[in-house]
C-alpha cells in the first residue's frame, strides 16, 4: 500500500504528533505549515492523501482544498475543530472527501486514512451501467456517449456503489459504511454534500436528477438505465 | 330611606331603558354575527335570518370601513353636528327676523290705520255737520249712510293700492241689514252690510272674536288672520286692525284695515333661502375642513402605524419623516428616537450573540487543537504502558482515561453554550425512529453486557416516522439508554416506541434505583447528580440530560422523567411528527402501567381494563390522591414529587425553581394527560 501523506497544519506540536502516529502505522508523512506553500508542497510530494487543517495562516484550508481539487482527485481529509454545520458543509463543498473533528482518536484517524486509500487496491475488471452512463470500474472511468466525465475517487466510488445494485435503495448510513468505511453511523451530511457534487458532474440537469435519484425519507438509488 | 326611594328609581329608570334598547340592538347584531359565522346552534327566528340577509350583510363592508377609518368617522361626526348647529341657527335667525319684521309691520300698520280711522272720524263728523245743515235746508242728498259708508271705504282704500284693504262691518254682532226703511234703497247689501275694498270676502276674513271684542272695547285692536279673497279659496296671511267707528248718523260700525304680509313673506323667504344656501355651504365647507384637518393628523399617524409594522417585521432602519416643530413632529421625533434605541439595542444583542458564538467557536478551536495532541500523545503512551514500571503505567492509564473525560466534558460544555447562544440549528428530515433506536441499542450493547442488563424494544412493529434531526435524537436516546443501563442495576431496560395523534414518543424504562420524590424535575439540571455519595462508575459529564432537554426543545418536543424510589424510572421523549407542530399529547403515558401505584390499584381489586383506560395515569392534580399502601414512605408534602409528575421540558424555568412550582405543573400535567389518553385511544 502506498502511504505518502501530506499533513497541512500550522500547529507544530500536533503536526509532530501526527507524524509520530502516522509513521507508527507505516505511512510516510511530510509536513507543510503554511497555506501559501501547501500547493507547492503538494506538487513536490505527490502524496496519496492530504490531511488538511481548515484554519491555516496565509491561504485558509478551504482555499487550499479547492486548489488541490482543481488539479487532482487525490483524497483529502479535513481536520476541523468546528463541528458546526456551516463549516463542515463549506469544507466538503470545496472538495474534501471526508472530515474528522478534533479531538480525534489516533485509531479513528488511521481508519479514515486507510478507508480513503483502500480503493487504490486493484479492482476486478467490471463494466457497469447507470442511466446513460457507462462505468469502467477497473479503468476508473465514466463515459457518456463516449465522452469521459472526470470524477474524484470518492465520487467514483459513490457512483459505483449505487450502480452495482440499481434495485436497492441506499440509506445514507449504508452509503457511509460502503463508500466511506464508517462502521458506526456518522454525519449524513457527508453523503448529502457528495451526492450534490456528484450530481453536478454527471446529471444533465442537476435540478432534476436522473442518475442519482432521491427516495424521500429513505435515501438514494440509481436511476433507471 | 324609603321616602326618597322613588326619585332615584325614576332617575335610574331612564338609563336602564336606553341600555335595554341598546342591548336589544346589540343582541340583534350579535345574533347576526353568530349566524353569519355559522356557529349558531339551535333554531333561529326566521325574522333574524331575514334581518341578517337583507340588512346586516350589505352593511358589513361599510361597518368595517366605519370601524377602521377614523377620518371617515370624524368627518361624518363633524357633518352631523354642523348640520345640527346650522339648523338650530337657521331656526333662531329666522324667528328673530320674523319677529322684527312683524313688529315693524305692526308699527307701520297701526299708525297707518290710526290715520285712516282719524280720517273716517273726520269724514263722519263733517258729514254729520253737513247733514244737520241739509236737514235744516230740507235737502236729503248725500246723507244716505249706506252710500256714505261705501264711499268712505273706497276713499280710505284708495290710498293703499295693494298695500292694504279696508273692510267695514256693522257693529253689534249682527251684520245683517236690519230693514230700516230709511236704508232700504241702499245698493249692495244694505246700509249696514259689509263693505270691502278690492275682492276681499269681508265675512270670512275678519276673525269673529275680534269683532266681538270690538263691540265692547273702544280703541284700535289688531290681530293676525287669514284674509280670504273672493276669487280664490286660499287665505292670505295679514294683519287686521279694527276699530269701532260711528257713521254720520251716530250709528256704530266697525272699520278694519287689512295689511297683507306679502312683503314680509317675501323678505322672510329671501332670508330663508339665503340662510339655507349659506348653511349648505357652511356644512360642506366644515366637512371639507374636518377632512383636511383630520388628514393632517391621520396621515402621520398612519405613517407611524405602517412604519411600526415594518419595524416589527425587522426593518430596523425605517424612520418617520419629521418636518416642523409641532406635536406631530414631536411624535415623529420620539418615534424615531425609540426606533433608534431599539435598533441600537437589537444590534447590541446581535453583536453579543455573534461574539458569544464567535467566542465559543474560538474556544472550541483553541482548546481542541492542543487537546488533540494531548490525546494522541496519551494514546501513544497508553499503548506503550506495558514497557513502563507499574507506577508510570498506572499514570498512563489515568492520563488516558481522564483525557477522554476531559474531552467529553469539553464537547458537552461547547454544546450547551451553543444552545445558550441560540446557535443550535435543527436539521429536520423524515426519520424512522426504529433505525435510530436500533443504532443506539447496538451502541449500548457492550455496556449492557457488562452490567448484565437485557435491552428490549417494544412497539417496533410498524414505522415510527417523524421529521427530526436524527443526530440529535440519537444523542438524546443514547443518553437515556446509557443512563437506564447504568442505573438499571442489571435488570431489563425496555425501550418503547409509539406514534399517534401527530406525535411520536420513545420511552426508556428501567427497574433500577429509580428516582426520589422531586428528582424527576431535577435530573435535567446541569451537573445534577442523583446521589453525590455514589461512585461515578461511568463518569458522565453531568450535562447529558441538560443537552437532551435542549435537543428535545429544539424539536418542539418534550423530555420528561418519571420515577419511584426503588421502582425504577421512565424517561419519555415526545416529538411532533411534523417539524414545527405543537405537541398536544404523547402516545405513551409518562407513568408506566407497571408502576407500583398502578399495580397497587390492580391488586386492590379495581378491574385492569378500567384502570388501563382511565387510570393508566391516575389523577393526581390535587396532590391528595391516596397513596397506595406500598408507597407509604412517599412524603405527600411536595405534589410535584409524587410519582408521575414529570418535568415538562417546555417549562425549564419552573424546573429549575422547582420548589415553587408544586401546583403549576399539576394542571399542565393533567391537561397533558388528557391528551395522552386521547392519543392512546387513537393509537389503538
Amino acid at each position: 500500500m502506498k502511504g505518502r501523506v501530506l499533513v497541512v497544519d500550522d500547529d507544530t506540536a500536533l503536526a509532530e504528533m501526527l507524524g509520530i502516529v502516522l509513521r507508527g502505522e507505516g505511512f510516510e508523512p511530510s509536513f507543510v505549515a503554511d497555506g501559501d506553500k501547501a500547493l507547492a508542497a503538494f506538487r513536490e510530494v505527490k502524496p496519496d492523501l492530504v490531511l488538511l487543517d481548515l484554519m491555516l495562516p496565509g491561504r485558509d484550508g478551504i482555499e487550499v482544498c479547492r486548489l488541490i481539487r482543481a488539479e487532482s482527485g487525490v483524497p483529502i481529509v479535513m481536520l476541523t475543530a468546528k463541528s458546526d454545520t456551516v463549516d463542515v458543509v463549506v469544507g466538503l463543498e470545496s472538495g474534501a472527501d471526508d472530515y474528522i473533528v478534533k479531538p480525534f482518536k489516533p485509531k479513528e484517524l488511521v481508519a479514515r486514512i486507510r478507508a480513503r486509500l483502500r480503493r487504490s487496491e486493484e479492482p476486478a475488471p467490471e463494466q457497469l451501467g447507470i442511466g446513460d452512463l457507462v462505468i469502467d470500474v477497473a479503468g476508473h472511468s465514466v463515459k457518456r456517449d463516449g465522452h469521459s466525465i472526470a470524477l474524484t475517487p470518492l465520487e467514483f466510488d459513490l457512483l459505483v456503489a449505487l450502480a452495482r445494485k440499481p434495485w436497492q435503495v441506499f440509506t445514507r448510513e449504508v452509503l457511509l459504511e460502503q463508500v466511506w468505511g464508517y462502521r458506526h453511523a456518522a454525519d449524513t451530511r457527508l453523503v448529502n454534500v457528495h451526492v450534490q457534487r456528484l450530481r453536478s458532474k454527471v446529471e444533465k440537469d442537476p435540478e432534476r436528477p436522473e442518475i442519482v435519484v432521491t427516495v424521500r425519507g429513505v435515501g438514494y438509488k440509481a436511476g433507471p438505465s | 330611606m324609603s321616602g326618597n326611594g322613588a326619585a332615584p328609581e325614576r332617575g335610574v329608570g331612564r338609563p336602564v331603558e336606553t341600555a335595554g334598547g341598546i342591548s336589544l340592538f346589540r343582541r340583534l347584531w350579535r345574533a347576526g354575527q353568530m349566524l353569519s359565522d355559522g356557529a349558531a346552534a339551535g333554531p333561529v327566528h326566521p325574522l333574524l335570518r331575514l334581518y341578517v340577509r337583507w340588512v346586516r350583510r350589505p352593511l358589513l363592508p361599510a361597518m368595517r370601513l366605519w370601524r377602521r377609518n377614523i377620518q371617515l368617522r370624524v368627518v361624518a361626526t363633524t357633518l352631523l353636528m354642523s348640520v345640527g348647529v346650522v339648523l338650530l341657527l337657521g331656526v333662531v335667525v329666522i324667528g328673530q327676523v320674523r319677529n322684527g319684521l312683524l313688529e315693524a309691520k305692526r308699527h307701520a300698520s297701526l299708525s297707518q290705520a290710526e290715520g285712516g280711522f282719524k280720517a273716517a272720524r273726520d269724514a263722519a263728523d263733517a258729514a254729520g255737520d253737513t247733514r244737520g245743515q241739509d236737514a235744516q235746508s230740507g235737502s236729503r242728498s248725500g246723507t244716505d249712510p249706506g252710500a256714505w259708508l261705501t264711499a268712505q271705504v273706497q276713499q280710505l282704500s284708495s290710498g293703499g293700492q295693494g298695500v292694504y284693504h279696508v273692510v267695514a262691518l256693522s257693529s253689534g254682532g249682527g251684520d245683517l241689514a236690519y230693514g230700516d226703511p230709511g236704508y232700504g234703497d241702499v245698493s249692495s247689501a244694505g246700509a249696514r252690510g259689509p263693505r270691502a275694498s278690492g275682492d276681499i270676502d269681508p265675512e270670512a276674513s275678519i276673525p269673529a272674536d275680534l269683532r266681538k271684542q270690538l263691540d265692547t272695547k273702544t280703541g284700535a285692536l289688531w290681530k293676525s288672520a287669514s284674509v280670504k279673497h273672493n276669487s280664490s279659496d286660499e287665505g292670505e296671511p295679514a294683519l287686521v286692525v279694527g276699530k269701532r267707528m260711528y257713521d254720520p248718523n251716530g250709528k256704530a260700525y266697525q272699520l278694519y284695515y287689512l295689511f297683507p304680509y306679502t312683503q314680509e313673506e317675501k323678505s322672510l323667504g329671501l332670508v330663508r333661502g339665503t340662510l339655507a344656501t349659506a348653511g349648505v355651504f357652511v356644512v360642506v365647507l366644515l366637512g371639507a375642513i374636518a377632512w383636511l384637518v383630520v388628514r393632517q393628523i391621520v396621515t402621520p399617524v398612519r405613517m407611524a402605524a405602517s412604519i411600526s409594522e415594518r419595524l416589527a417585521a425587522g426593518v430596523l432602519q425605517e424612520r418617520m419623516k419629521v418636518t416642523g416643530e409641532d406635536d406631530i413632529a414631536r411624535l415623529g421625533e420620539a418615534f424615531n428616537k425609540m426606533a433608534q434605541n431599539l435598533q441600537v439595542k437589537i444590534q447590541q444583542l446581535e453583536q453579543l450573540s455573534r461574539m458569544q458564538r464567535r467566542f465559543v467557536s474560538d474556544v472550541s478551536h483553541e482548546l481542541r487543537t492542543p487537546l488533540t495532541t494531548v490525546r494522541m500523545a496519551a494514546e501513544v503512551i497508553h499503548e506503550a504502558r506495558e514497557d513502563f514500571d507499574p507506577v508510570t503505567a498506572r499514570s498512563a492509564e489515568l492520563l488516558y482515561g481522564q483525557v477522554d473525560r476531559f474531552e467529553s466534558l469539553l464537547a458537552d460544555l461547547l454544546e450547551i453554550s451553543r444552545f445558550d447562544a441560540g446557535a443550535a440549528a435543527l436539521e429536520a428530515e423524515p426519520v424512522d425512529l426504529r433505525d435510530v433506536v436500533n443504532r443506539v441499542i447496538e451502541g449500548a450493547l457492550p455496556l449492557a453486557d457488562r452490567k448484565g442488563s437485557r435491552l428490549l424494544v417494544r412497539g417496533a412493529e410498524q414505522p415510527v416516522t417523524a421529521e427530526a434531526d436524527s443526530r440529535r435524537v440519537e444523542r438524546v436516546l443514547r443518553n437515556l439508554v446509557v443512563n437506564a443501563v447504568e442505573h438499571g442495576e442489571g435488570r431489563d431496560v425496555i425501550v418503547r416506541l409509539a406514534t399517534a395523534g401527530g406525535a411520536v414518543a420513545v420511552a426508556v424504562r428501567d427497574y433500577g434505583v429509580g428516582l426520589k420524590p422531586g428528582e424527576a424535575t431535577r435530573v435535567f439540571n446541569r451537573f445534577w447528580r442523583a446521589d453525590p455519595a455514589r461512585a461515578r462508575t461511568t463518569g458522565g459529564t453531568g450535562l447529558g440530560l441538560s443537552i437532551a432537554v435542549e435537543d428535545a426543545r429544539l424539536h418542539g418536543g418534550w423530555l420528561q422523567a418519571w420515577g419511584e424510589p426503588g421502582g425504577g424510572s421512565q424517561f419519555r421523549l415526545t416529538l411532533p411528527a411534523a417539524a414545527g407542530d405543537t405537541l398536544r399529547g404523547s402516545p405513551i403515558p409518562l407513568e408506566p402501567e407497571d408502576s407500583r401505584r398502578n399495580r397497587g390499584l390492580n391488586d386492590a381489586g379495581v378491574p385492569l381494563a378500567v384502570t388501563g383506560r382511565s387510570g393508566g395515569v391516575p389523577p393526581q392534580g390535587s396532590g391528595l390522591t391516596p397513596v397506595p399502601p406500598q408507597a407509604k414512605n412517599v412524603p405527600a408534602v411536595d405534589p410535584a414529587a409524587l410519582p408521575g409528575s414529570g418535568a415538562r421540558v417546555v417549562a425549564r424555568a419552573g424546573g429549575q425553581g422547582h420548589a415553587q412550582d408544586g401546583g403549576k405543573p399539576a394542571a399542565g400535567a393533567a391537561e397533558e394527560r388528557a391528551g395522552e389518553r386521547e392519543g392512546r385511544a387513537r393509537g389503538r
